[in-house]
């Protein structure tokens, strides 16, 4: 599970049945600085995110289990947003 | 699983059902001498890790869900422990 910011949707007239009526976003995955990791991806929304929302998301086989009907094929869900992280603790030997 | 220090909380009030109750614990995972190795992720905290922690943390759904017995939940990291100490024997 990983932080990401909602960048832009997207809307796909044709596609597979699992994902009808799914608000797909666009989300940039980010660090815990807010810095973007890797490129872009599109994920399936479950709580509501709208562009500029901080969120953090799910991936691979948990992305489907996140979604009512059981299985909807994707790989990518933003399952909640995001009202704070505390990333500040040093590195601390051990 | 990995190692990984934990930063701190990620604190999401709206969030999928299957969240409710969790803490959500954002970790840095890190080598067997504490540096930062790849990118942060987020875990349910399953062993009341804090932040500045060194933990073991999973990141495959099924563990997660058997660990946290929620057969449906998307959840795929949790920490199943606080490590004490890494002893690493000189190759």
């Amino acid at each position: 599970m990983y932080l990401g910011e909602v960048r832009g949707t997207v809307v796909a007239t044709r596609k597979i049945e699992g994902i009808e009526g799914k608000k797909l976003l666009l989300v940039q995955p980010v660090n815990k600085s807010r810095v973007p990791v890797g490129p872009v991806e599109v994920a399936v929304d479950t709580v509501q995110a709208g562009v500029g929302d901080f969120v953090y998301l799910v991936g691979s086989r948990e992305a489907s289990l996140a979604l009512d009907r059981w299985f909807v094929p994707v790989d990518s869900a933003i399952v909640g947003i995001v009202d704070d992280v505390d990333a500040g603790a040093p590195a601390k030997g051990h | 699983m990995v190692l990984a220090r934990v930063l701190g909380p990620v604190v999401a009030t709206i969030k999928h059902p299957a969240f409710a109750g969790h803490t959500l614990l954002l970790c840095q995972p890190i080598d067997e001498r504490g540096r930062d190795v790849g990118t942060d992720f987020i875990a349910v905290d399953h062993a009341q890790a804090g932040k500045g922690d060194t933990v073991l943390a999973l990141r495959e759904g099924n563990s997660a869900r058997q660990a946290l017995r929620q057969k449906m939940a998307p959840i795929r990291s949790f920490i199943a422990a606080v490590v004490d100490h890494v002893d690493v024997e000189k190759p």
